[in-house]
């Protein structure tokens, strides 16, 4: 026997199969809901949605961090168990009850109304802090348009003297992104007033955004041609420069040098299922509302397949791609510390020039030492060995922004590598904030925050300034610490949460078995055992596991931060810190008002239904379906005398 | 009377050799040949004494003198060519070079440049004596503004550069950064931001005559409509917008 929750009105709120097939064949007669202009456009929209940044900076991370080609082992397993079952729930529920996220769960039942408003807040949240990364690429992006590039060399200090001490201390990349981008403060507290330079590139940013989402998927759908596909373009081109350059090929070989003792550690695994969870952008609410303007016989499930496995395959070719740089970088790290090492031999035995090589230099270095050992102590000769320079993992911001562009100022013809990688960045991560857009603006227009008789571009337009206004925080001196505040906390427990709603809301109160049936009468066959097992027990004990343990995890942890203080004592390290004890009323505010709402607004909504209970007859407001007003004008009408004809026969 | 004549410059030894008016001829004539001989041993003891005087001149850690230390193999690789006595010889002509550019005089040569223990790592230091007073060293300062003011023909002689060609001691002067009156992202910032602002406005003027256009399509619509119903209506009321023919409207009409 099935376990299904008792779901009394459901069959009144949405519309039945026979009016689906209605509404299809009428022409323009759901023109109130936006339609796609092709296949195409939809699936690259959505590929856009899910390949992000994480592809490119994170998976890279965890990946070489988590035993290199072993992770492909639980990273597979949970994208087969846990991605493609939830994106095919998400494609499958918009396109049957055809409403954003906030419709689709008010619809399901009205208690969960607050999954809906719970998705719309952590779309905002992301929004807010996703664009200031988008400002941050741009600014590198209208910087790499000269030919030397600025964070390739430091600056002369004020008299002309020598460097600039705080960069000669770190580097020229550390410098430039610490000091010329962010003007970072070294405190939390210390907000270092807004940076006007950054203040242009947000504004540049969201304008970006607003032109290709001006008209909803209209424009988008013609944006996304581009977002969508140049990323792909661009890491080819970079894998055919990556493989050419010296010490490439060790990268990439460290990071599918599979070490399957990692495997054991239950961290790998969490971290596979966290990484499959985000990078799906599940629980946005971006994706039901992309998928409730297709045609109600779309095949959603070929879809979600499809995208799943772009979506790894991606994950993998971006990771191939970005170690054979750093590979390339770490080699050129290794050769410059040896050269070094060698230089200094030379110079202070008077040696020839070509006596000391690479390849016996350790010979040479032991004969010397016998010889004369404590000269060779005096030295402080450098350790180089490129396994340290390699595993020197770096993931975020710190990967595209400092490690990759240092690689670039190595290459020849640097700048156009710079404006390259810094296009691809900015494509990825404008495609996902298409969905996050998409998923903040449609329960917008639900919950009738915008008069219905406004346009369009004026919603989206009072949507995108308003954002830009409170993405302020982000451009401040202080504003990177702010954004990894959001980063950690707004978009990954109550995602978890949301998403576990869904599941078990779709399952167990739509009913799997009415779901199966929409399923077969939109693509035609029902869908098989796997997903039956998936969605019913797996993937919700999946997400469930995860969530207790990210919950542990971040509830337990030290709340501590890295500053970036060039005062401090193992400066250019970066200075760990401990949150001021108001950062927890921010974090609360964060983390808990997405997650709480969802069981809020069910009590809002009972406690509403209680007392308001005899005008529930004839109130009905969230009912919105042409046969239920049929019926209550004839309820109405039924009573009254028999009205002739008129002339016309109305 | 023979008259030895004792040059004004020669040395004392040589002045005391004077033989007195009364000698006889035999003494004045080996007095002669004594005294060319001593003069050639002297010059030739000059001659050789010379360079040992500037070797003592020029010595490692010498307080007026610069190592130099040349990497050539590092510089230019496969194409590094051989250190020997003719590079030396081109080197001590360059510094010879930097000294008269720096003191504007023809007077230096070669020979004021001193240059001694040369290593194989090619290293070696040299010393700079003033062409008036061979005994005199050009101060380490003057010869620090000398290489600095020429450092960039020197390399090129040498085909190398600060970094292969060191004068330890004599750091290199940073260039100056080229700044630009405008930063270049401004311009580029200008350009992206002028082209999306332009898309903004053409895409929002557009639909705004798309609406207009709409608009007078339906209200021109809406008038045939109103003109039908006006005839049908009995008691004249005013119908709002476009009038729905599934709603059935009768008791309206039919009200008495």
């Amino acid at each position: 026997m099935r376990l299904q929750l008792p779901n009394p009105g459901l069959e009144d709120r949405i519309l039945s199969h026979e009016e689906l097939d209605k509404l299809e064949t009428e022409e323009a007669g759901s023109g109130d809901r936006p339609k796609w202009d092709n296949k195409t456009q939809y699936m690259l929209t959505c590929v856009g949605f899910c390949v992000g940044l994480g592809n490119v900076w994170r998976f890279p991370y965890l990946c070489q961090s988590h035993g290199g080609g072993a992770f492909m082992i639980p990273f597979l397993i949970l994208l087969v168990l846990e991605g493609v079952p939830l994106l095919h729930l998400e494609f499958a529920i918009g396109q049957r009850l055809r409403k954003g996220s906030l419709g689709v769960w008010s619809t399901i039942h009205p208690y969960l109304a607050g999954v809906g408003i719970a998705s719309m807040f952590v779309s905002l949240m992301i929004s807010l802090y996703y664009n200031t990364i988008m400002a941050w690429v741009m600014w590198y992006l209208f910087n790499s348009f000269q030919e030397t590039l600025p964070w390739s060399q430091c600056p002369l200090n004020y008299n002309l003297t020598g460097l600039v001490s705080e960069c000669e201390q770190s580097s020229p990349v550390d410098y430039f992104w610490y000091r010329e981008t962010l003007n970072s403060t070294p405190d939390i507290g210390e907000n270092g007033g807004l940076q006007w330079w950054m203040v242009l590139c947000l504004v540049s940013a969201w304008a970006v955004l607003y032109i290709c989402i001006i008209r909803g998927i209209e424009t988008t759908g013609k944006a996304v041609y581009v977002t969508s596909t140049l990323p792909y373009v661009v890491l080819s081109i970079f894998l055919i420069r990556g493989l050419t350059l010296k010490g490439s090929l060790s990268g990439v070989v460290f990071l599918f040098t599979p070490n399957l003792t990692e495997l054991t550690n239950p961290t790998t695994w969490l971290d596979a299922g966290a990484q499959v969870f985000y990078s799906f952008s599940i629980a946005f609410g971006g994706l039901i509302s992309f998928s409730s303007y297709n045609s109600v016989h779309n095949n959603c499930e070929q879809d979600a397949v499809i995208i799943s496995a772009v979506n790894g395959f991606t994950s993998v070719y971006a990771a191939t791609v970005i170690y054979t740089i750093i590979g390339f970088r770490a080699t050129e790290r290794f050769d410059n510390c040896l050269g070094g090492n060698i230089l200094v031999l030379l110079n202070t035995f008077d040696l020839p020039e070509g006596n000391v090589t690479e390849s016996n230099y350790d010979q040479v270095l032991q004969s010397l030492n016998g010889t004369h050992p404590e000269v060779i102590q005096g030295l402080n000769l450098k350790t180089c060995d490129l396994n340290t320079f390699l595993s020197e993992g770096v993931e975020g911001t710190g990967l595209a922004f400092i490690v990759f562009t240092e690689a670039i100022t190595k290459m020849p013809a640097s700048p156009v590598w710079s404006v390259l990688f810094f296009i691809m960045l900015f494509c990825l991560g404008l495609s996902s904030m298409f969905g996050n857009i998409e998923g903040v603006l449609v329960p917008l227009q639900d919950l009738g925050v915008f008069p219905k008789s406004w346009p369009k571009e004026s919603t989206t337009g009072i949507t995108c300034v308003l954002c830009c206004i409170v993405g302020l925080i982000f451009v401040q001196g202080s504003g990177n610490y702010w954004l990894s505040l959001f980063d950690s906390y707004g978009g990954s427990i109550p995602l978890l949460i949301i998403a576990f709603c869904e599941m078990v809301g779709v399952v167990y109160l739509y009913g799997i078995d009415r779901f199966n049936d929409d399923i077969e009468f939109m693509i035609g066959h029902k869908p098989n055992l796997f997903w039956q097992i998936t969605w019913r027990f797996v993937s919700p004990a999946i997400m469930l596991v995860i969530f207790v343990f990210y919950f542990i995890t971040k509830v337990t942890e030290t709340l501590l931060y890295k500053t970036w203080n060039p005062e401090s004592e193992n400066f250019p390290t970066l200075e760990e810190k401990e949150y001021p004890t108001w950062i927890f009323v921010i974090i609360f505010i964060l983390a808990g008002i997405p997650g709480l709402s969802v069981p809020l607004t069910a009590i809002y909504k009972c406690l509403r239904n209680r007392c308001c209970k005899k005008d529930n007859e004839f109130k009905q407001d969230d009912l919105n379906t042409i046969a239920k007003q049929v019926h209550l004008t004839d309820e109405a009408t039924k009573n009254k005398p028999d009205i002739p004809e008129t002339a016309d026969g109305r | 009377m023979p008259s030895l004549t004792v040059p004004p410059g020669a040395p004392p030894i040589l002045q005391s050799l004077t033989v007195p008016p009364g000698a006889p001829p035999i003494l004045q004539s080996l007095a002669v040949t004594l005294e060319r001989m001593l003069v050639r041993i002297l010059v030739l003891l000059y001659l050789a004494g010379a360079p040992a005087l500037a070797q003592t001149l020029c010595q490692p850690n010498a307080s007026n003198g610069y190592r130099v230390r040349i990497s050539i193999k590092t510089a230019l690789g496969n194409q590094a060519y051989e250190w020997n006595e003719n590079e030396m010889f081109l080197f001590r002509a360059t510094m010879a070079f930097a000294m008269r550019r720096y003191y504007k005089t023809e007077t230096y040569n070669v020979d004021n440049i001193i240059v001694c223990n040369q290593t194989r790592r090619v290293s070696f230091w040299f010393v700079v004596i003033s062409p008036e007073n061979p005994t005199m060293l050009i101060p380490k300062a003057d010869v620090e503004k000398a290489v600095s003011m020429s450092r960039h023909r020197i390399n090129n002689a040498f085909l190398l550069t600060d970094r292969t060609l060191e004068f330890l001691g004599i750091y290199p002067t940073l260039a100056e950064p080229v700044n630009p009156d405008t930063p270049p992202w401004l311009i580029v910032f200008g350009v992206v931001i002028g082209a999306v602002f332009a898309g903004i406005i053409a895409l929002l003027v557009s639909s705004l005559l798309q609406k207009r256009r709409k608009e007078k399509g339906m209200m021109e619509d809406g008038q045939d409509e109103e003109d039908r119903q006006m005839k049908g209506v009995e008691n004249g009321i005013n119908l709002d917008g476009i009038y729905n023919r599934g709603f059935t409207d009768d008791d309206r009409f039919t009200k008495l």
